[in-house]
């Protein structure tokens, strides 16, 4: 994209925007502090329309102001009977065209930009939008298959390396936003969508990205957000290792207790009125036997991600506690739809507060 | 009269329930559609305040998830189709006919039935609150979301809600196009034509040309909701972009039906408060026929994040910037029409003024997300509900209140009270501005639309109080409205015929004018009559008082051929009996109707 | 009729009777349903040949290790066809024509046919030979009913071989799209009988007999057009 960096150079009245701007970068998931290439270029477009749009409204707000002022009634005058002006409205056909082409002619850029293929050394990535949660699947090796590491709702990517999103969707719409990064591109059953960019080589840091599901998807769509770690590349690495190793066995007698727990098929309904699928009907816990589902989240190093539930809660013994008594109450919608066996049953219902303790000390060493 | 065996005879004028029921005086008609759309608009403004509730405070806890999205589907449905688009019609009601000099529309009757299925429609979809739920998948209805496998009973009252609602608006447009085109009074050319008769004429094109496209969408969602077709579903091999499409091309030009009665309402108080013409007319009425053509073109940027390929993204940014210079035409010859005025500053003409300052703020944003990168960061964000919103409030809605203040003694013969006006206004312009302006700091900032909830520290709380603080004091205003209505009910018909020194034709009948409009047909030598008759010593015609003129009889017909239609529609939603039951009645209405005498 | 509208209709700026001008205006209106409705169908079909067909595609199964997909194609002919995946496995895709050409040409002619009797019943009436425009209205509400039961049987006929709106996208669209053009010939029917019925009172259709008539006929000669636009686009055009 050297083409629309060069007019960047070009406008000095960007970086000027981009100073005032900064009063809104302090915000977690502003879209106005672009850490990527992509990013980049819509700020450029941003700016540039941004400060077009304010000349504008300044100087329409100042006639209408200014007119209705001055010509207000007054004793004695007259208004005159005009009916119009040839070459006025010439003019002011003119300017609404000139601005337009100002506008349209680096935007018309940055969409054949962004449209180009990834470059080839692109880190790709299936991400999967479900309700109400992020799905991502690397191909590291190249070979066409996602299948090299799957996490959830936390995506790592190295600084400085392009980035290619493959954007799934295994229900209804959802949309893949990292504000700071790219601008969102939606998530469309039986589409596959496309997206990538370079993040800077500055933009590794420890914090997250923010990201949030952007199309309206249903009961708990406010609750379906995810957060992008961008890595120096050493980190990178270092992450992708411990990803592909198989989930920890437990370090203590409570978290045996709970991965038997965690590793029990189905659960009785106390009273007998049927069961719920356990654990490892929906969880996969790579190395765990017989952890292999695949409708949730893969848990294998959940330990290690900063939160569960969407990014909603933060990971730690309490939230894990009362995610697993009942996703609902935490996250409203999360079990809607029982029947489909899609979403996460209250375990209260069948589990003791100690047995979800045990579960929750387990997954919590899954590191 | 003579009754046809099996056919109710024509009401008589008694009662003044039955009157109202059976009436087809355009004017009456046109005081139902007001009183109705704005009731509507009081039920879409309690739903935006717990809307602003429930955002005021980040985690929220005033309504549940579910009700949320309820409640801003319902929110969108009942301002667009219950709200914005009848209170313009009933302006194209009350006023059209006299505006161009005619003594009813071209089908009295149509124009009745026009209004009570309009009626069935907004209960239907209304009702859905109190019946299993409210629809609840945004009023896009995108598919997957809106099939039967995600969504509840409430998008079965959608579908149904809105064919019904299409139907009276192919009616009342169809009406209205044949009005326009063939009553005008001698004399009255397309090119002397007020502004707002224009942008009705364009209005009602557009939604001859964009319902049926929604109707198709509709029946198709219908099919893979009750019959298990996919069009829509990809489980099934069917493409939910391709629901986008026949939605946006019919929701586009969807936009340009709520907006243009406005600048038609705007062109016509800016003149008359000024004293002097429109500035540059044959441009005004050009820029809205462009305005017209060119909202078929656009209806993809409403997908520049769905994966679009870069040559449509390329044409539909184009386009859609495009539309930014007629619509700067329109601010531009508006301003001019101020520019060397003589302005009164009555209460119409101070809505009328900000209209063109919010607008354009509207319009500024429009273009900004009308670059699909731009768009890829504000889609979907708040920076997009601030957008419509200075579109459709302080574009729609203020225009509309510049109407009512403009037209009210014309209808009423009674003066709004100025002092309350000014309030009314005062609050209603910081209101809006307090609570849609900082909504662009929010959708900046990453705050995504249809969010019920949202966490501290995002740098978005302050923003969102104050945001609902604004719509608490916007409904102030609106509140101060209802009581200068209910405060000049009991004040002296004083308005004259021509309160305001008007130009059109309106204001040559009494206030409010008789049933048959005018005792005599007017005539128009010039583009502003009334002027040109007051500058070269002319005069309208006068009236034989003996003389009878023959209006249409008020018939039961309409009401019955609604009620058919609503029992129609509530089969689906309910038993399939119903809608047999339904049948005979529509066949009954149809056959009285034919039949019945109207003379 | 109406005496109000009547006189109104003597005013009439442009010189076209007001429900004339409804009756087109309400035709353009009519031009975009039908519109939406093709698009619809052409979407779809324009998936056709790479696979996944979903537009034509109704079962699947493994025979002998590899899929085999079968469907209906919309032109009357047979595809036998083997398509190779990216990794190597291969599916055969056999699909069966449907549509049959000559019948719906038969009742394609039949609609055409009605378009001419509704010409000589728009000129009988308007000419005054009343005899003329009820034998030529009865014609045509024959022919319309004609080309329904045409209809009738063709929408049995895929039932009974399994194609049905819920097969596929194919079945979808085409359902819908005939469906919404049979349901106009009804109207149409039901318009033209109660004319004639009404054309059989003593005080006939009274002085505005050939406008009524000529009104109607714009509304059948439009549905007839549409339906050459279907049967070329569904029937004529190969994939």
């Amino acid at each position: 994209m050297r083409s629309s960096r060069s007019l960047r150079r070009l406008a000095p009245v960007a970086l000027l925007a981009l100073a005032l701007a900064l009063a809104a970068c302090s915000d977690p998931q502003t879209t106005v502090d672009p850490k990527s290439n992509f990013a980049d270029d819509i700020q450029f477009v941003y700016l540039l329309t941004f400060w077009l749009g304010m000349a504008v409204f300044i100087g329409i707000l100042a006639l209408t102001v200014g007119l209705a002022f001055w010509y207000r009634e007054r004793p004695g005058r007259v208004a005159k009977q005009i009916h119009g002006n040839t070459r006025l409205e010439i003019v002011w056909t003119l300017i609404p065209v000139v601005l337009v082409v100002i506008m349209a002619v680096p935007t018309w850029q940055v969409i054949a930009d962004s449209s180009k293929p990834a470059p080839g050394d692109a880190l790709r990535v299936n991400a999967i939008g479900h309700q109400w949660w992020f799905e991502f699947q690397y191909d590291l090796d190249n070979d066409g298959e996602y299948d090299d590491l799957i996490t959830a709702n936390e995506l790592h990517i190295p600084a400085g390396r392009p980035v290619t999103f493959n954007l799934l969707s295994d229900d209804v719409i959802h949309s893949f936003w990292v504000p700071q990064l790219a601008g969102k591109v939606d998530m469309v059953p039986g589409h596959a969508n496309d997206l990538w960019f370079t993040p800077h080589e500055d933009a590794a840091r420890a914090e997250a990205y923010l990201g949030q599901c952007a199309e309206f998807c249903g009961t708990a769509h406010a609750n379906m957000r995810f957060r992008v770690f961008v890595d120096t590349p050493e980190g990178f690495a270092a992450w992708v290792a411990n990803e592909q190793a198989d989930g920890a066995e437990p370090a203590d007698e409570l978290a045996l207790m709970g991965q038997e727990l965690f590793l029990t098929p189905v659960w009785t309904l106390p009273g007998g009125g049927g069961g719920i699928l356990g654990c490892t009907g929906c969880h996969t816990v790579a190395g765990a036997p017989g952890a292999v589902g695949r409708i949730g989240p893969n848990l294998t190093h959940v330990g290690s991600r900063s939160t569960i539930a969407a990014g909603i809660l933060d990971t730690n013994f309490e939230n894990l506690v009362a995610w697993i008594s009942n996703p609902d109450r935490e996250k409203p919608g999360a079990d809607y739809n029982d029947d489909t066996a899609r979403f996460m049953p209250a375990f209260e219902t069948v589990l003791t507060r100690e047995q979800i303790e045990a579960i929750a000390v387990y997954l919590l060493g899954l590191q | 009269m003579a009754t046809v065996a099996g056919t109710m005879a024509a009401p008589t004028a008694e009662g003044v329930v039955w009157s109202w029921l059976t009436t087809v005086d355009h004017k009456r008609i046109g005081i139902l559609y007001g009183v109705t759309a704005f009731i509507f608009f009081l039920i879409g403004g309690l739903e935006a305040l717990a809307i602003r509730a429930q955002l005021a405070v980040p985690n929220g806890g005033v309504i549940d998830p579910e009700l949320y999205n309820q409640l801003f589907t319902m929110h969108a449905l009942t301002m667009i189709f219950l709200a914005v688009m009848p209170l313009g019609a009933a302006f194209f009601n009350f006023m059209i006919p006299l505006m161009i000099g005619a003594r009813d529309v071209a089908f009295p009757r149509l124009n009745a039935l026009s209004y009570w299925i309009f009626l069935a429609g907004g209960l239907v979809l209304t009702s859905s609150f109190f019946l299993g739920g409210a629809p609840d998948t945004g009023w896009f209805a995108y598919a997957p979301i809106s099939g039967g496998a995600y969504s509840g009973s409430g998008m079965d009252y959608y579908v149904i809600g809105l064919l019904i609602l299409g139907l009276s608006s192919l009616a009342a447009a169809l009406n209205f196009a044949v009005t326009i085109i063939n009553m005008r009074a001698p004399g009255m050319t397309m090119m002397r034509m007020p502004v707002f008769v224009w942008m009705t004429l364009i209005v009602a094109f557009l939604l001859i040309l964009a319902l049926p496209v929604l109707t198709v969408a509709l029946v198709q969602l219908l099919f893979d909701r009750q019959y298990t077709t996919s069009f829509f579903l990809p489980s099934g091999g069917g493409d939910p972009i391709l629901w986008q499409h026949l939605f946006w091309i019919f929701g586009h030009p969807e936009v340009y039906i709520l907006i243009l009665p406005a600048m038609g309402i705007v062109s016509e108080v800016l003149p008359t408060f000024s004293r002097k013409p429109l500035f540059g007319y044959a441009a005004m009425v050009f820029a809205g026929v462009a305005i017209g053509f060119l909202g078929w073109a656009v209806w993809s940027h409403h997908m520049f994040t769905t994966g679009l390929g870069a040559v449509p993204r390329v044409v539909f940014a184009t386009s859609t910037m495009i539309i930014g210079v007629p619509t700067g035409i329109k601010i531009f010859n508006w301003l001019s029409t101020m520019w060397g005025g003589s302005i009164r500053f009555t209460t119409a003409m101070y809505f009328s003024v900000s209209f063109i300052a919010l607008f354009t703020i509207g319009g500024i944003s429009g273009v900004m997300h009308a670059s699909p990168p731009v768009d890829q960061q504000q889609q979907d964000t708040y920076f997009i509900v601030a957008h419509l919103h200075y579109v459709l409030v302080g574009g729609a809605i203020v225009g509309l209140f510049s109407g009512l203040y403009y037209w009210w003694p014309k209808m009423t013969g009674r003066f709004l009270s100025e002092t309350l006006g000014k309030w009314n206004f005062w609050l209603m312009f910081i209101g809006l501005n307090m609570t849609f302006f900082p909504m662009h700091f929010l959708g900046v900032a990453g705050m995504p639309r249809r969010i019920y909830t949202y966490d501290a520290g995002l740098g978005w709380e302050f923003w969102n109080m104050f945001a609902s603080v604004g719509a608490l004091i916007l409904a102030i205003g609106v509140l101060v409205f209802v009581i200068n209505v209910a405060r000049t009910m009991r004040q002296p018909k004083t308005a004259g015929d021509n309160p305001w020194d008007g130009s059109t034709l309106e204001w040559a009948t009494s206030s409010p004018p008789p049933e048959h409009d005018f005792d005599a047909i007017p005539e128009v030598r010039a583009r502003d009559p009334l002027w040109y008759d007051r500058d070269h010593g002319l005069s309208q015609p006068e009236g034989d008082p003996d003389e009878h003129i023959h209006m249409p009889p008020p018939s039961y017909y309409p009401l019955i051929l609604a009620f058919g239609v609503l029992l129609l529609g509530i089969g689906p939603l309910s038993h399939l009996a119903v809608t047999a039951l339904g049948v005979p009645v529509v066949i009954y209405a149809i056959w009285g109707w034919v039949l019945e005498p109207t003379e | 009729m109406a005496t109000a509208e009547h006189h109104v209709a003597h005013h009439s700026v442009t010189g076209i009777d007001n429900r004339k001008l409804l009756m087109w205006i309400f035709l353009g209106s009519e031009c975009l349903f039908f519109g939406a409705l093709i698009s619809t169908y052409l979407i779809f079909k324009a998936d056709i040949p790479a696979p996944p067909i979903s537009f034509i595609e109704a079962h699947t199964h493994v025979e002998n290790g590899h899929e085999v997909v079968t469907g209906w194609f919309p032109v009357d002919r047979v595809i036998d066809d083997v398509y190779v995946n990216e990794d190597g496995s291969f599916r055969e895709v056999e699909f069966a024509g449907v549509l049959d050409i000559p019948i719906t040409s038969q009742s394609t002619f039949v609609l055409l046919m009605s378009s001419v009797t509704m010409v000589l019943a728009v000129y009988g009436a308007q000419h005054g030979r009343l005899l003329s425009m009820k034998v030529w209205l009865l014609a045509t509400i024959l022919l319309g009913l004609i080309f329904l039961g045409y209809q009738v049987y063709e929408f049995r006929l895929f039932g009974s071989e399994g194609l049905t709106l819920e097969t596929n996208q194919f079945g979808a669209s085409f359902f819908v799209l005939t469906g919404f053009h049979g349901t106009h010939v009804f109207v149409g029917v039901l318009i033209l009988t109660s004319l004639l019925l009404a054309s059989f009172r003593r005080s006939g259709l009274g002085p505005e007999a050939g406008f009524h008539v000529e009104t109607a006929g714009l509304y059948w000669h439009f549905v007839d057009i549409v339906w050459i636009v279907i049967f070329t686009i569904i029937y004529l055009i190969p994939a």
